[in-house]
């Protein structure tokens, strides 16, 4: 079990089953997407003459174009997506940072406690606080708001962002920040400058989180923003396949769905040992 | 650019030795200069962001919920008062129920499905050997992808006119004319569930794989020794003692699968004759279709008091007997 396989000529001949069982796995979990891409560049004729080929035997843009001026223009939906995701980003970054460093660093009352509150909400599904969350927004006149709706985003990654800040700011040795105190330096001084830059995989791990999240929900969106020219990419994916009056453009829905997912799998591939070791830290914990 | 063991940053666990020794427990404390009541001062303000967003938009929320599900609250309106009769109604409620047993049993077929694939996935890529990253990142991919995107992708597969699914069916002589995915209830549901096996086995095979490689080695070693078979190794030794990531690959998945809307609203629209409708789709409809914000309340309170449930179940069933 523990002997480590070089990459020789002899490790790959022995390992053919595993090379072939990988390599037929790879197909099927990589061609949905490898279609849809090549489908969103055909001719609507090509689409539905040879829905089978991967490769577009004439490349064109039409389907991006129609997209482009569909409804209030994807412009417009993809402008939304990336505030909202912005908002939450950053927002969910700050706040978890600074509650990271207070349960890792400091003692104050109700500590303990107040830690399990924010980790109980990931007991109580999103989902079933849709219609109070709704009149909160209306009370606070967030509702139908990009703003609202990263808010909401936001309190919902704290839980797995707060307790991955926490280890974080935890596994730095307090040695480091008594040297900085020492030096007169003040507590917000030893989070810049002691503590962050050490930090910074776990800033990453709650970063990308926040981002995937966030771009990606629906039901949300689709609840609390009533205004067509707020929607957010799902919500436009669904206007697209629901457009009853003038019939579906398919074209225009591939088109949307490789502009949804592009953002996504480049951030993962970039960003995926963060992603990764933000789930070990859960997992191992 | 792909996944390796030496590659994954675990924040909160660096490798750098020298920090090994501050991960106890006391390091949490910091001495510092400042007096106990500058520390509380300090500590809660840095909280303070937060706990008005948990308070705003969590602990209000909730409280709320509990509340409006003891009225009859339209959107616009006269509120008023109506004690349990929405959870007497409730309980009587065939569509309800009939959501609620549609999502338990979506819920089962996709866990044991998803376990059946992500554990042979995990014990393919826990090893580190050349190609093994690439493998990874690719299982692992569909999970980045959203719900509602990936669900659209599978309306665009099964379309008749510009799909794959079909052609694909046909010419791997499975089908002889179009296919019709969504005609019956269970082809609707296994379609369902094709798309979120694809889009979500990657993620339970990470964890599944953390825990894999969290199995000390030495353990098989004298195993083998022992006479012990490699099925058995796997059975007695490797299983038992992953059981905390199995557990919680096992509540995540099962917690997930039961507040799935997205992929039923996207491909199904709860058809046939609304025998694909969710837990949370038949909230979603009372509550933003119908208006009847105080009855759909309550069968959040009744969803949520489910989940709480089957958490405490599986926790209390896979939980470490020694400890």
């Amino acid at each position: 079990m523990a002997r480590i396989a070089k990459p020789s000529t002899t490790a790959l001949r022995t390992n053919i089953p595993f090379y072939m069982t990988g390599a037929g796995l790879i197909c099927i979990f990589a061609f949905p997407v490898i279609w849809v891409l090549a489908a969103s560049f055909k001719t609507e004729a090509e689409g539905r003459g040879s829905p089978l080929s991967l490769i577009p035997s004439v490349f064109t843009l039409s389907k991006y174009t129609e997209l482009w001026n569909s409804g209030a223009g994807a412009p417009t939906y993809i402008l939304n997506s990336v505030i909202v995701s912005a908002i939450t980003v950053c927002v969910t970054v700050i706040v978890s940072t600074l509650a990271g460093y207070a349960f890792a660093r400091f003692r104050f009352p109700l500590k303990n406690t107040i830690f399990f509150i924010i980790l109980m909400k990931l007991m109580v599904p999103f989902p079933s606080l849709l219609t109070p969350l709704f009149m909160v927004l209306q009370t606070i006149g967030l509702n139908n708001s990009l703003v609202g709706i990263a808010l909401i985003y936001v309190t919902f990654q704290l839980p797995f962002s707060v307790f991955v800040m926490r280890n974080a700011m935890e596994a730095i040795p307090k040695e480091m920040v008594e040297a900085a105190e020492m030096d007169g330096a003040g507590v917000l001084s030893v989070l810049r400058y002691v503590l962050l830059p050490i930090a910074l995989p776990g800033v990453a791990t709650v970063a990308l989180f926040a981002f995937l999240a966030s771009w990606n929900e629906f039901l949300a969106a689709l609840i609390f923003l009533s205004d067509g020219e707020k929607f957010t990419l799902p919500v436009m994916l669904l206007n697209a396949q629901t457009n009853f009056d003038a019939g579906v453009n398919w074209g225009a829905v591939e088109a949307g769905v490789v502009i949804s997912m592009i953002p996504c799998l480049i951030v993962f591939l970039v960003l995926q040992k963060y992603y990764v070791g933000g789930l070990m830290s859960g997992a191992v914990k | 650019m792909a996944l390796s063991r030496q590659d994954i940053a675990v924040p909160g666990n660096p490798a750098h030795p020298a920090r090994q020794s501050a991960l106890s427990r006391k390091s949490a404390r910091s001495p510092g200069r400042s007096s106990s009541r500058g520390q509380a001062l300090a500590g809660l303000v840095l909280l303070a962001p937060c706990l008005l967003l948990v308070v705003v938009f969590f602990i209000i929320p909730l409280a709320m919920m509990i509340w409006m599900s003891f009225h009859e609250w339209p959107l616009l309106g006269e509120v008023s008062f109506s004690g349990l009769r929405n959870y007497g109604e409730l309980w009587a409620d065939k569509r309800f129920w009939r959501s609620v047993w549609f999502t338990m049993k979506y819920a089962t077929i996709l866990t044991v499905l998803i376990f059946l694939l992500a554990f042979p996935l995990a014990l393919l890529v826990q090893r580190q050997r050349p190609g093994v990253t690439v493998m990874r990142a690719v299982f692992f991919l569909p999970v980045s992808i959203g719900m509602a995107t990936a669900a659209t992708l599978w309306v665009l597969i099964i379309n008749p006119d510009v799909g794959v699914a079909g052609p694909l069916f046909q010419s791997l002589g499975l089908a002889d004319g179009p296919v019709q995915f969504l005609r019956s209830a269970n082809s609707a549901l296994w379609t369902v569930i094709v798309m979120v096996v694809w889009k979500s086995v990657g993620f339970s095979m990470i964890l599944l794989m953390t825990g894999l490689q969290n199995v000390p080695s030495d353990i098989y070693e004298a195993a083998r020794i022992d006479g012990a078979g490699r099925f058995r190794i796997f059975r007695s030794m490797t299983l038992p003692l992953m059981r905390k990531t199995t557990a919680l690959a096992l509540i995540l998945c099962v917690s997930g699968a039961m507040q799935a809307f997205d992929q039923f609203f996207f491909i199904t629209q709860g058809g046939p004759r609304n025998q694909t409708v969710t837990a949370v789709y038949s909230i979603y409809v009372t509550s933003f279709s119908s208006y009847r914000l105080g009855y759909g309340a309550a069968m959040s309170v009744v969803l949520l008091a489910i989940l709480v449930l089957l958490g405490i179940v599986q926790y209390v069933a896979l939980r470490n007997k020694e400890t």
